[in-house]
């Protein structure tokens, strides 16, 4: 029954990519706020862009360590106890980020809307950075050994590779929520957003530009699944033709439409690492032979089965009605007495 | 420094500061629908008000539930990666069905319950509100099944890996409906509609008290007050009866500890108040003679089995299951005596608006609903040790082999520092939203009729806006 494991390797890359995306935007906004907004009123609306619907988005998160457990708990086992110091900072930053949307606007007092902002600011910075810093380091291999444990401490984690991934995961989400941010402002606000979203889109380029280089210069086995199926380079070539459109669209003021091309480059990067790494979860840097692949560290067959019905019957629901959620909340902000 | 033992302190910690805020997140919120429902076919504007406080209310304890309950998910993975590894194929199913089936709806609908009140037309709004109460009762439902699980597993069978003996599902519909799952989620649904009910209560009562939004106030009280008196009756004779039988069927050393019973006895007692000496093994205080055989089998003669029947190596904390269970067991008689009073002097000529010593009571009511509901967790889960799997898996084994006790020295500082904090600004930002009360209602909610109410209308209207 090797296709379920192949199918819950997709679904589960699927659901990542729905976080990246999901909450990606959101994240963005709490990155870019501090800059972009320039008075109570800017942040009050760069806020309630996301209020209704980032809980709902983080709840991608939540399906992702869920589906991790289920599909793959060898390892969600390994990951997390591996990476104990990182994920206990991604708690706190997670916590931090939730408070700071809810507690900000319950007073008037400037210096508690400025502090709060700040952790707003602070913590969405933190999540693009840890996650980056924590995929970087799937990529390019842990110290994994035959009990499948992970050795090193935080400081092995924080290694220029894994940075590099951090600082590129904050510029992508960084300019998909300049994108999400271009749909729902007006006025001055809007007129800095689209200043903003070039600049933002040239520093990820950049960035990812480098990221790509040394991902395929220094893994060998992602270059190789490169070179033995060149058709599989659509992925990474869709994630840059969207990229460039994205701006077009922005610049000509198809908001939506630019957003859904930035949501598409951030599926297709994902999708592009998604298959250089397959068949593997984590990879060991000690011996190739302690890898846990999506054969090794996968429930049995009904396990995914009964996931995989749970699945089909449940995530229609939740796409259509994130989708009516979100069309009942669409257009420009508005700030009313019930607002953050 | 060990990490196993600061494991266990940190998963107690932050599972217990989480439960504080999902039994209000239930049993609010059920109470905010019957406010919906009855504003719906009433139209009186007080309920609309009623409606728009509690929604923010309920807003600062769904935000407050959402930060501390990721935290356990990934301390499954994080301090406890064996034990992970030993479920993997039968709990992970059940927290990822969570997510799929019951998280998206209290998250996707969350927004349009906190922010529709403007936007939607009441019929529309109060089914949002369903819609995302009804998400948290779902979310429960699946927690308590993964919980129960662990309790009373089923559905499984354990096989030789090259990493160990791990557990394999055999029957999902099992693992589903273990032995204790029915009477557990209905224990907690019908505990966390009394600690709604008694949150409602005491903001109700402190208005009343305080001569301010008096009116208010008292429809408030009167819409908690019926839910609070019915399940307070109930809870303990009928749900946490069914509870304790499942305990007594499939968990007898753990009904042993709860009770402080040494040896097999018939006509055993029950204890009201008492103290368990472990190394004594002796058992003192006031008890009820034949009453824990009676409750336990239906028969005052029936024998139940002491501590002793069992090895010691698998008996759990006994003091301490003792006293949080007898804890829960007191205050919830003493939940029924505040409820047939409050009926008594609601009945009798609406005497309880008078009598400012009931109106105290009930205004500090939500501190001891929330410590039964606390010690009933913890009488499950002190209980269960020295398993993490009843009879499978010991905790002692579950820890994750990786962890440095220093490690988890540190995170637990950093839980202990960040709940602090947090639940001092809840405190501070909940009181501050009391004291100032609901709103009046703005001027644009004259047009209330002008908004629109059905899924027709929604997407119409703002197509052409």
């Amino acid at each position: 029954m090797m296709w379920l494991n192949i199918v819950w390797y997709a679904l589960f890359v699927i659901i990542i990519a729905g976080y990246l995306i999901m909450d990606g935007f959101d994240l963005g906004v709490g990155i870019l706020h501090p800059f972009l907004a320039k008075n109570d009123d800017e942040r009050r609306i760069s806020l309630n862009s996301i209020g209704p619907v980032w809980d709902g988005n983080e709840v991608w998160l939540v399906l992702g360590g869920g589906a991790l457990f289920a599909a793959f708990p060898m390892v969600y086992a390994s990951l997390f106890s591996g990476f104990y110091a990182a994920m206990m900072l991604v708690l706190l930053v997670l916590i931090l980020r939730t408070v700071a949307i809810e507690f900000r606007s319950k007073r008037p007092s400037p210096r508690w809307r400025t502090a709060w902002d700040w952790v707003f600011f602070a913590s969405s910075l933190g999540i693009a950075l840890l996650l980056g810093v924590a995929f970087g380091n799937i990529m390019q291999g842990v110290l994994l050994d035959a009990q499948g444990n992970i050795g090193g401490t935080l400081l092995n984690l924080l290694n220029p590779y894994a940075l590099l991934v951090g600082v590129t995961t904050i510029f992508m989400l960084a300019t998909h929520g300049a994108i999400y941010l271009s749909m729902k402002t007006e006025g001055e606000l809007l007129a800095r957003v689209k200043r903003w979203v070039p600049r933002l889109m040239i520093i990820f380029f950049v960035l990812n530009t480098v990221l790509v280089f040394w991902t395929v210069l220094g893994h060998d086995a992602i270059a190789d699944r490169y070179l033995q199926m060149p058709l599989l380079v659509l992925f990474p070539a869709a994630a840059l033709a969207a990229v460039i459109a994205a701006w077009l669209m922005v610049r000509r003021g198809r908001y939506f439409v630019a957003f859904l091309l930035s949501s598409a480059m951030i599926a297709g990067l994902l999708f592009s690492a998604a298959i250089g790494l397959y068949p593997n979860l984590l990879i060991s840097s000690i011996d190739v032979q302690y890898n846990l692949t999506i054969f090794n560290a996968a429930s049995q067959a009904n396990t995914l089965t009964i996931m995989l019905i749970m699945a089909v019957i449940g995530m229609p629901f939740v796409l259509l009605y994130t989708a009516g959620v979100y069309y009942i909340f669409r257009g420009k902000v508005q700030i009313s007495s019930q607002s953050y | 420094m060990n990490p196993e033992l600061l494991s266990r302190l940190q998963f107690a910690l932050t599972a217990s500061f989480h439960f504080i805020y999902p039994p209000i997140s239930m049993g609010l919120g059920l109470l905010l629908v019957v406010i919906g429902v009855i504003y719906v076919r009433t139209k009186d504007p007080k309920w609309r008000q009623l409606s728009f406080f509690w929604v923010k209310v309920y807003g600062l304890v769904f935000a407050m539930g959402v930060a501390t309950g990721l935290v356990q998910e990934f301390e499954f993975g994080t301090n406890w990666a064996d034990y992970s590894r030993f479920v993997g194929n039968i709990f992970g199913s059940l927290l990822a069905a969570e997510g799929i089936f019951a998280f998206f709806l209290e998250g996707g609908f969350l927004g349009l319950m906190l922010f529709g009140g403007n936007r939607l037309g009441p019929r529309m709004w109060l089914l949002s509100s369903f819609i995302v109460v009804f998400g948290a009762h779902f979310s429960a439902l699946w927690i308590i099944m993964a919980n129960s699980w662990m309790q009373t597993p089923a559905g499984y069978e354990l096989a030789q890996t090259s990493i160990g003996t791990l557990a394999f599902m055999t029957s999902f519909r099992e693992v589903v409906f273990t032995p204790s799952f029915i009477p557990r989620i209905l224990h907690t649904w019908v505990a966390s509609w009394m600690v709604g009910a008694s949150f409602v209560l005491s903001v109700g009562a402190f208005y009343v008290l305080r001569g301010r939004f008096v009116e208010l106030g008292k429809a408030t009280f009167k819409v908690a007050l019926p839910v609070f008196v019915v399940f307070s009756i109930l809870q303990v004779p009928a749900f946490g009866a069914m509870q304790a039988t499942a305990v007594t069927d499939y968990q007898p050393v753990k009904l042993a500890a709860m009770e402080g019973l040494w040896t097999d006895q018939s006509c055993a007692p029950m204890y009201i108040v008492g103290w368990v000496n472990t190394a004594a093994q002796t058992t003192t205080g006031i008890s009820i003679p034949c009453l824990l055989s009676f409750l336990a089998y239906g028969n005052i003669n029936a024998t139940v089995q002491g501590l002793n029947s069992f090895p010691s190596d698998v008996w759990a904390p006994i003091n301490l299951t003792f006293q949080v269970y007898h804890l829960m067991i007191n205050l919830g008689g003493l939940f029924i005596a505040i409820g047939l009073l409050g009926a008594l002097f609601a009945v009798w000529k609406q005497r309880i608006w008078r009598t400012r010593w009931l109106l105290w009571i009930f205004v500090f009511s939500i501190f001891l609903t929330e410590l039964a509901t606390l010690s009933g967790w913890w009488t499950a889960e002190f209980g269960r040790q020295p398993w993490i799997v009843w009879d499978l898996l010991r905790t002692v084994d579950a820890v994750s082999p990786n962890l440095s006790g220093v490690q988890v020295f540190m995170s637990v500082l950093m839980f202990v520092a960040l709940y602090a904090l947090l639940f001092v600004l809840f405190i501070y930002l909940l009181n501050e939203k009391i004291q100032h009360g609901p709103e009046p209602l703005a001027e644009a909610d004259a047009a209330v009729t002008s908004l629109p109410d059905t899924f027709k209308d929604i997407f119409r209207r703002r197509a052409r806006a």
